[in-house]
């Protein structure tokens, strides 16, 4: 049985981490371990769990800074963020109904190490874009900081948004400053039923190329969800000030007057619709592999077009078209066909976000890397982290 | 020239020239290998011009492989490396060392594809800032994040330097608004990262080579994110009878959830320098002068309009002045964007600086400054981005006057002590380079800064590439491996358990 180590302040957690270095003795970094079965599993009998770390160090909401502990449970950030109308404007990404776990989003740490970003990433930015500045304990038991608390600092390398998606391989992160916006007044989304996902495609990119300020763009096929039984639905969600979001949408459907069959829903029900992309639900209560590609914007749809010609697929495209969702239906593997499409149609990566055990020791389940960047991947974990004791293997073996 | 203690030069090195030149010439053929002194002369300084140095050769290649040969000569040889975009760099950031070889980018100076479906460029680094811009805006796009030399600073030096502008409060920096980077490793070795998808896989490598102000690689292909022009902008002029006053307001409009596109501050002296030099219209009987640009659509901006006047009117503004033309808009910017050149009109020389602070802290700030003015005996003239903090503080003195640029020098080094002091840091978007090297420790504890520099160890181990800037001190790499730590027990047996 692995044992847990549970620090609950930097220094018990820099203690750790220094007698693991001493002893090359490797951890299994978590945070409260919501996205502990995406990825490659860690062989080691330790276990670090960071969430005991955890608490808003400062909240200004004038400034528009946060700076919260790294194991705060992202959904007291987001109830405290409500009381003052802001939010994280990155729309942080709820897995508990893809994994089947608990309904916990899991930490701030945790979001930030995978940078997963919700359908808002299109206009807002990534996870990453958001983060000012950080505190960590590097896998020599080395505490430092990087970055600040204000927007626009060039002081150094940017290892705050570089150790962004390192999935803890680097250090051990204990705190973040993060840039935090005001919600928008309303939201409203066009709906377009019916389209193939080549006219999909256009639209989408159409609305994106329009002063119409689409916030997210995504397509379902027919039968995906509730709101597309019949036929399927393309969303266009625009976010603002009333005046600006009515303007905005005279602008949006005339751009877009060669789809004549337009519906709008707003307030809560759009809300929910985007919110149950954002979380994947959709693909909830199924255990079949479930990949994430990320794709130039305008390839999304002839990726799946081939993937369809060789696979039974259940899929949806977010981002207009740049992140696309696939379930496959057998066990695969399909890593490897599933990159080859990819780099065909414009190059980009796949990643598996949910599979057996099995399958993630047998898949390359991050996109394998040139020879020279893999280099050079491992000499940064090298340098952060000599002796292989943070998660070693979570992303790629043998680092 | 002022005096900075830059690595010593090998002198190896230097024996060996003219065998580091021919060979050089073997790789960039013609006119591509710059050796005669007169003909270096240009590139022996940047936007820093206090700090001159002769480059042992100037190299400007044309194709990526060129660029990997070069690299791989000058690591194979142990031979330094400091590349160059346009020299524009505030910090120092492009001084050539006497023993190493200056890499300039210049002819990479083409853009490789307009993908207007996907909203993306791809351009050779040599392309001007504005360039990018100008290539699609007959489309309705632009790039941007838009630094005041946009129309010579080129795309390869905004990403070593994370280059912001006027509107990066609202459309991000440089970071935010790149996709992809092909570049070199010292070694020779090419590598690409991102593309034309929104989120680059495993290590964000993209993250850390921007702002990494040449010392990590060689960028010789870059893909941005291009916008739709928004469907209009106005801007507003408001004059405050105190700097403080003007200071509130900014903070007051951010805090209400108002995000402009732009928000820039100027003082009394940076107002009557810069009407002088182009008559713009600034009211000159304020003390400080905001320029606020809302852009969207027409209903929105107007109704942010109304509301940031409220503001304005509720903290004491004395002026108000709302553009009703685009020519008038660009009037507005007009003065804003030559306040540098206005300042040096009215100046020998001057020093800029460029620290940010957490806007709350801007009215104590101004405060102290004038205060330190005072000390020094030197007059200062402010211009900022006050929506995101970023401070140019404009030091005036005479170099021809003995001890003048020393207590410049010494005046920029407390106002940035101030700002980090007050919760800032001491670059916003000018880099480190040489100038604000010495004033790391400030910011940064010794592992602070140790695990910077083993970001360069993992990229360049020789320490090839553009040493001397950023770093104080240059630990070699192996120095930074050794651990402190003690074989043994948990010193802390009671640490939670589950």
């Amino acid at each position: 049985m692995r044992e847990g180590f549970h620090p609950t302040t930097v220094e018990e957690l820099e203690a750790v981490v220094k007698w693991a270095a001493a002893g090359r003795i490797p951890l299994e970094v978590i945070g409260s371990g919501s996205k502990r079965n995406w990825g490659r599993a860690v062989q080691s009998a330790h276990t670090l769990r960071t969430d005991g770390i955890a608490g808003v160090i400062d909240y200004e909401p004038a400034e528009l800074l946060l700076t919260v502990k790294a194991g705060t449970a992202l959904d007291d950030i987001q109830a405290l963020l409500k009381e003052h109308n802001q939010e994280l404007p990155f729309e942080p990404v709820n897995l508990s109904a893809v994994f089947g776990g608990s309904n916990q989003a899991g930490t701030i740490g945790g979001v930030l190490a995978t940078n997963l970003s919700g359908p808002r990433r299109l206009k807002a930015g990534a996870a990453r874009d958001h983060v000012l500045g950080l505190e960590a304990v590097s896998g020599r038991g080395e505490i430092f900081k990087s970055g600040g608390r204000v927007v626009k600092n060039v002081t150094g390398y940017d290892l705050s948004r570089g150790f962004c998606s390192s999935w803890g391989t680097l250090a051990v992160a204990t705190s973040f400053s993060i840039k935090v916006l005001p919600r928008a007044a309303k939201e409203c989304t066009l709906v377009l039923p019916g389209l193939t996902p080549q006219e999909a495609s256009v639209a989408m990119s159409e609305a994106m190329g329009s002063s119409a300020e689409v916030s997210s763009a995504a397509h379902l096929p027919s039968g995906f969800c509730p709101l597309s039984q019949e036929h399927s639905i393309t969303l266009l969600r625009l976010e603002g000030i009333p005046a600006s979001i009515d303007h905005r949408m005279e602008k949006l459907r005339s751009v877009l007057k060669r789809f004549p069959l337009q519906e709008f829903i707003e307030g809560q029900p759009s809300r929910k619709t985007w919110g149950d992309l954002r979380d994947l639900i959709p693909f909830a209560g199924s255990d079949k592999p479930l990949w994430k590609l990320s794709v130039p914007p305008t390839a999304g749809q002839q990726v799946i077009a081939e993937l369809e010609k060789r696979f039974v697929i259940k899929w949806m495209m977010d981002w207009a078209g740049g992140l696309v969702w696939v379930e496959m239906q057998d066990e695969g593997p399909h890593d490897g066909i599933l990159r080859r499409i990819i780099t065909e149609n414009g190059g980009g990566h796949a990643t598996l976000l949910r599979g057996s055990a099995e399958l993630r020791a047998s898949v390359d389940v991050f996109q394998p890397q040139t020879e020279a960047l893999m280099g050079l991947s491992k000499r940064l974990k090298v340098q952060f982290d000599p002796h292989r004791i943070l998660n070693p293997g979570r992303m790629y073996a043998g680092m | 020239m002022a005096a900075i203690a830059m690595p010593k030069p090998s002198q190896e090195t230097l024996k060996k020239r003219t065998k580091i030149v021919a060979d050089l010439q073997k790789i960039v053929r013609g006119e591509g290998v710059i050796c005669d002194e007169i003909e270096m002369r240009p590139y022996e300084t940047d936007g820093l011009t206090a700090y001159r140095q002769l480059p042992l050769v100037v190299v400007l290649p044309q194709t990526v492989k060129q660029v990997s040969r070069v690299l791989k000569y000058c690591y194979d040889n142990d031979v330094k490396v400091v590349p160059r975009g346009a020299g524009t760099s505030l910090s120092g950031g492009a001084l050539p060392l006497e023993d190493g070889v200056l890499l300039s980018m210049m002819k990479f100076n083409r853009i490789l594809e307009i993908d207007l479906g996907n909203r993306v460029v791809v351009t050779q680094p040599g392309v001007t800032n504005l360039g990018i811009t100008t290539a699609v805006e007959r489309d309705g796009f632009y790039y941007a994040p838009d630094p005041s030399s946009q129309i010579a600073c080129s795309i390869g030096g905004n990403i070593a330097e994370n280059s912001g502008g006027v509107h990066s409060l609202k459309y991000g920096l440089t970071t935010n608004n790149l996709l992809g980077l092909e570049i070199v490793l010292i070694t020779g070795e090419v590598i690409r990262l991102g593309g034309k998808h929104l989120d680059s896989e495993a290590y964000d490598l993209l993250a850390l080579l921007t702002g990494s102000e040449g010392l990590l690689a060689v960028v010789t292909e870059i893909t941005v994110r291009i916008l739709h022009k928004p469907e209009s902008a106005r801007a507003a002029l408001i004059g405050f009878p105190t700097s403080e006053e003007a200071g509130k307001c900014v903070a007051e409009i951010i805090a209400a959830g108002i995000i402009p596109g732009g928000m820039e501050l100027m003082d009394k002296l940076a107002i009557k320098a810069a009407e002088d030099f182009v008559h713009a219209g600034y009211p000159l009987d304020v003390d400080a002068l905001m320029i606020v640009e809302l852009d969207g659509p027409e209903a929105e901006v107007d109704d942010l309009l109304r509301r940031v006047s409220a503001i304005a009117e509720k903290n004491g503004s004395s002026y108000l002045r709302v553009s009703l033309s685009e020519e008038e808009r660009n009037t507005f910017w007009a003065g804003r964007k030559a306040a540098f050149p206005a300042v040096g009109r009215i100046s020998p020389d001057y020093l800029c600086m460029d620290g940010t602070i957490p806007r709350a802290a801007l009215p104590q700030v101004l405060k102290e400054m004038q205060e330190l003015s005072r000390k020094h005996g030197l007059r200062v003239a402010n211009v900022f981005h006050a929506g995101d903090g970023n401070l140019h503080p404009l030091i005036l003195y005479d170099a021809n006057k003995p001890g003048e640029f020393a207590a410049a020098e010494a005046f920029g080094a407390d106002i940035l002590r101030l700002c980090v002091k007050v919760g800032g840091v001491l670059t916003g978007e000018h880099g480190v380079g040489i100038e604000k090297r010495d004033l790391m420790p400030e910011m940064y504890s010794e592992d602070d800064l140790k695990q910077q520099q083993r970001v360069k160890c993992a990229f360049d181990e020789k320490q090839l590439l553009n040493p001397g800037k950023m770093f104080p001190v240059l630990h070699r790499c192996a120095e930074l491996g050794f651990m402190h730590v003690h074989q043994g027990q948990l010193p802390f047996p009671d640490i939670p358990r589950f």
